[in-house]
């Protein structure tokens, strides 16, 4: 900032105001930290971090409460969303960069940002009234058919479809991290120099040799640290998965069971704790799925600042 | 002494996105074992008319060639010619080092993989060939495992040209090798092109009119889209034929 | 088959997959955006925007009070979360710019960012609901307004950067003090951006529905006070598709169609704003 002979009181005002401004990040994050942890102290005093985290208790009559059930959920639901997301959206990211024609690339941009920009409540009330009929009448039916004889993969598909499961709740949360990933996927391919593909083409390279030796390598770290964001995106996904997953805390290896997550037991459970160790239980899923995004978070940057280091020279 | 005809362009004229006639009716030969210069003030035409060679041109939407370049008894530019192949026989170094992301040795062993030679042991002879034919080998002989952004941008410049060397094409196109090397890596590159016309012929595009005397047999000069003369380089340079050649080369112009 | 042969097919092969792949995501856009208009239209009536809800299980009534609930939210949201994070993002870029501090802000920014909005809401319950007794609206608006900062921020501070250095000197050249250099100058200079980034955040927060399940709640009456529970269209849908009643499940198809027009039409503004003003 440059510094003028005389400091006009205005100035220092509008800087303060600035500066007062930015710090309420500041504020925001030592006060939710401060608040959840306060808030769980409670919880944490009864169960612990090691038996709250492995316990699959969730019983609010005989107060015990554990995190296990969720956290599966979470996790389950996240990694088969991303499962399916992820070929698809670098899929997208590939056609849009390398080989969309030019008048195409215009309106599939568009097309991605409206698909994200569709609030996930949306995702939700389609996912409850139009995939999930679908899901219990067609799709499940069928695909507890296919796998009924095959040892193992059965497992997965047992019990009676309802469509308001594991499976419906995790295609609807890959529908939604598409749009994301395939953004972030194709700005990285974008960061490829168009003198190196060139030089690949030069060698007598096919486009998709092109795509799969040099782009993709390229572009790697950067697609990566995006996979690790939705991740993080799909973690704390509320409403499109509150209406199709039903809320039943178990450990379940039916993909056709209902189940629960952090987000979704925190919706439908926040407003009905009656006792004060039941919402601190609460806060201490809340806490939980904090840490979850912020690790996902940090280890996405790392991913992000590798990319940046590593081609700026 | 009779000269053998490499590559010749017949008529070429070429637009671009549609309609922007950039080169007009150019007809060239481009010797055997021989350097052809390209000169000319920028934006003429002169990096254009290379990338018509190797097609490059055809990545890119809407571009348009007339007339013919005859290589070894076809027109490389009529739409039956598999350019994939095309490229394996006529290749291109360009402005800026362009190592792909991987190790040194992968680099060079790019081309050779595409074309499905993966033996191990013909591999590290054709690398270790192609490394030696660019004056480079010493240098990375104990690191081909290392990344090849490791190496000084120079270092990558000779590297890239092993790579293009390694599947063994006729002809060499360069596109201003030099401009972003610094003095002493521009003369190691110099002295390789020099070296290297006896195994292949090159065809090199540079702004630096020296550069040019220094390196070429036969230079071209292209002005606004046409070729305004084609001839032996010491010629060109001492009594050239047309006025604008003079005026370019005297450097009333560029 | 030779071997450039193979390299072909395998060439036009793994294209067709990603041109499938273009094709799947469009298919589900217009799937479900078709849906949502489709039923979303058979329940639209006049009645939706003019009455308040019916008692459980009656036939008629709307959702007026949703439908001013979620403006006067958002609102609140926006005037709040939107110069909060225009002047910390001008902090950034300008005052801080290069400093230890402006990246230190930046990171946790970024955190703020990735903060479920869900946890966000229990943050806000803690703070503004549990003390007080009772939900509010201004608890709800908070909530939001803490999803709009960071989002601000980013975009102010990255739009404030492109303008180039050497605006804000021929500015100071003329003898004008930094805060006016900023205002009248670096300003107009990225407010077509910044005017887009505030779009985009507004979009952003008019669909939310996590972060005021308990902090506004909801309010089956008409009301206009923020210091009492709030109606909102996106909790009162949430609320009506979970319910047994199939009137309650039209009228939510017609709020979430209402809201995913009002959305989708911020976000294409937001778009067209950025190429109209850069079409030179």
């Amino acid at each position: 900032m440059p510094r003028t002979a005389k400091r006009n009181p205005v100035d220092t005002i509008f800087a303060s105001v600035t500066a007062i401004a930015s710090f309420s990040v500041i504020i925001f994050i030592i006060g939710i930290l401060y608040v959840l942890i306060s808030e769980s102290s409670l919880a944490i005093g009864k169960f612990g971090v090691i038996k709250f985290l492995t316990s699959t208790d969730w019983d609010p009559v005989k107060e015990s409460f554990g995190a296990l059930t969720n956290i599966y959920g979470t996790l389950i639901t996240t990694f088969l969303s991303l499962i399916v997301a992820i070929p698809v959206a670098v899929g997208i990211a590939v056609f849009v960069t390398e080989i969309s024609p030019k008048f195409l690339k215009g309106p599939i941009g568009i097309a991605i940002e409206l698909l994200a920009a569709i609030p996930s409540i949306i995702y939700g009330m389609w996912g409850l009234f139009t995939l999930s009929p679908i899901m219990s009448s067609y799709v499940e039916p069928f695909m507890k058919k296919v796998t009924a004889g095959i040892p193992l993969i059965n497992i997965l598909f047992r019990g009676t479809p309802m469509g308001i499961d594991i499976l419906t709740a995790s295609v609807i949360l890959s529908i939604m991290i598409i749009p994301f990933t395939a953004s972030i996927s194709r700005d990285s391919f974008n960061l490829t120099p168009a003198v190196v593909k060139e030089s690949a083409y030069a060698l007598g390279a096919t486009k998709w040799e092109v795509v799969k030796n040099v782009v993709i390598p390229y572009s790697k770290l950067g697609v990566f640290g995006g996979i690790v964001l939705s991740l993080g995106r799909a973690l704390g996904e509320t409403m499109a998965v509150a209406f199709v997953l039903g809320n039943n805390h178990r450990i379940t290896t039916s993909l056709l069971d209902a189940a629960a997550t952090i987000t979704v037991t925190l919706a439908n459970e926040f407003t009905e704790a009656d006792r004060d160790i039941y919402l601190s239980s609460l806060f201490y899923l809340a806490l939980v799925l904090f840490v979850m995004s912020f690790i996902t978070l940090a280890i996405a940057k790392i991913f992000l600042l590798k990319a940046e280091r590593k081609y700026s020279r | 002494m009779r000269m053998d005809v490499e590559i010749e362009v017949r008529g070429l004229n070429f637009y671009y996105t549609g309609n922007v006639h950039v080169l007009k009716g150019i007809n060239l030969s481009a010797y055997k074992n021989v350097v052809t210069a390209l000169i000319g003030p920028s934006g003429c035409g002169k990096t254009t008319l290379l990338r018509c060679f190797n097609r490059m041109h055809d990545l890119y939407p809407k571009n348009r060639y007339e007339g013919e370049i005859v290589f070894q008894g076809k027109n490389i530019l009529s739409k039956d010619v598999d350019v994939i192949n095309l490229r394996s026989r006529i290749g291109m170094v360009f402005q800026k080092p362009t190592p792909f992301p991987m190790t040194i040795f992968d680099n060079v062993a790019y081309g050779l993989k595409l074309k499905g030679i993966n033996k191990r042991t013909e591999l590290s002879e054709r690398v270790e060939n192609a490394l030696k034919n660019s004056a480079i080998w010493d240098e990375v002989k104990d690191k081909l495992n290392v990344s090849a952004y490791e190496l000084s941008g120079g270092q990558q410049q000779r590297l890239v040209i092993a790579r293009a060397l390694a599947v063994e094409p006729e002809v060499l196109l360069f596109d201003e090798p030099t401009s972003a090397l610094d003095p002493i890596s521009t003369s190691k590159i110099e002295e390789l092109l020099v070296q290297l016309k006896s195994k292949i012929t090159i065809i090199i595009v540079t702004h630096n009119m020296q550069q040019a005397a220094r390196v070429s047999d036969w230079t071209g000069f292209v002005m606004l889209g046409k070729l305004i003369e084609f001839d032996k380089t010491d010629k060109m340079f001492t009594a050239p034929s047309e006025k604008l050649t003079e005026e370019y080369i005297t450097g009333r112009f560029g | 088959m030779t071997r450039e042969q193979t390299r072909k097919i395998e060439n036009i092969f793994a294209l067709t997959l990603s041109a499938l792949a273009a094709l799947i995501g469009l298919f589900w856009l217009v799937f479900i955006l078709g849906d949502v208009i489709v039923q979303g239209i058979k329940a639209l009536n006049l009645s939706l925007f003019i009455n308040d809800p019916a008692p459980a299980g009656v036939e008629g009534g709307g959702l007026r009070n949703a439908f001013v609930g979620q403006l006067i939210i958002t609102l609140c949201a926006t005037l709040i979360g939107v110069p909060v994070g225009v002047l910390a993002g001008t902090f950034l870029a300008e005052y801080a710019r290069g400093r230890k501090i402006a990246r230190v802000i930046s990171v946790l920014a970024d955190i703020m960012v990735s903060v479920p909005s869900i946890v966000i809401g229990t943050f806000i319950y803690a703070i503004l609901v549990k003390p007080v007794g009772h939900f509010s609206g201004w608890a709800g608006a908070i909530a939001l307004a803490i999803i709009m900062i960071p989002v601000v921020l980013r975009t102010t501070e990255n739009m404030l950067s492109l303008v180039p250095w050497t605006l804000r000197e021929a500015a100071f050249a003329l003898g004008a003090p930094y805060y006016k250099v900023i205002i009248q100058v670096v300003y107009r200079g990225a407010a077509t951006g910044i005017l887009t980034g505030i779009l985009l955040s507004i979009a952003r927060v008019a669909g939310e529905t996590a972060p005021l399940l308990f902090t506004s709640f909801n309010n089956s009456f008409f009301s206009l006070d923020m210091k009492q529970p709030i109606s909102s269209l996106t909790v009162t849908i949430f609320q009506y598709a979970m319910g047994p009643y199939d009137n309650w499940h039209a009228q939510a198809w017609a709020a979430s169609l209402m809201i995913t027009l009002f959305i989708l039409f911020l976000t294409l503004l937001g778009r067209f704003i950025i190429k109209w003003r850069y079409k030179g």
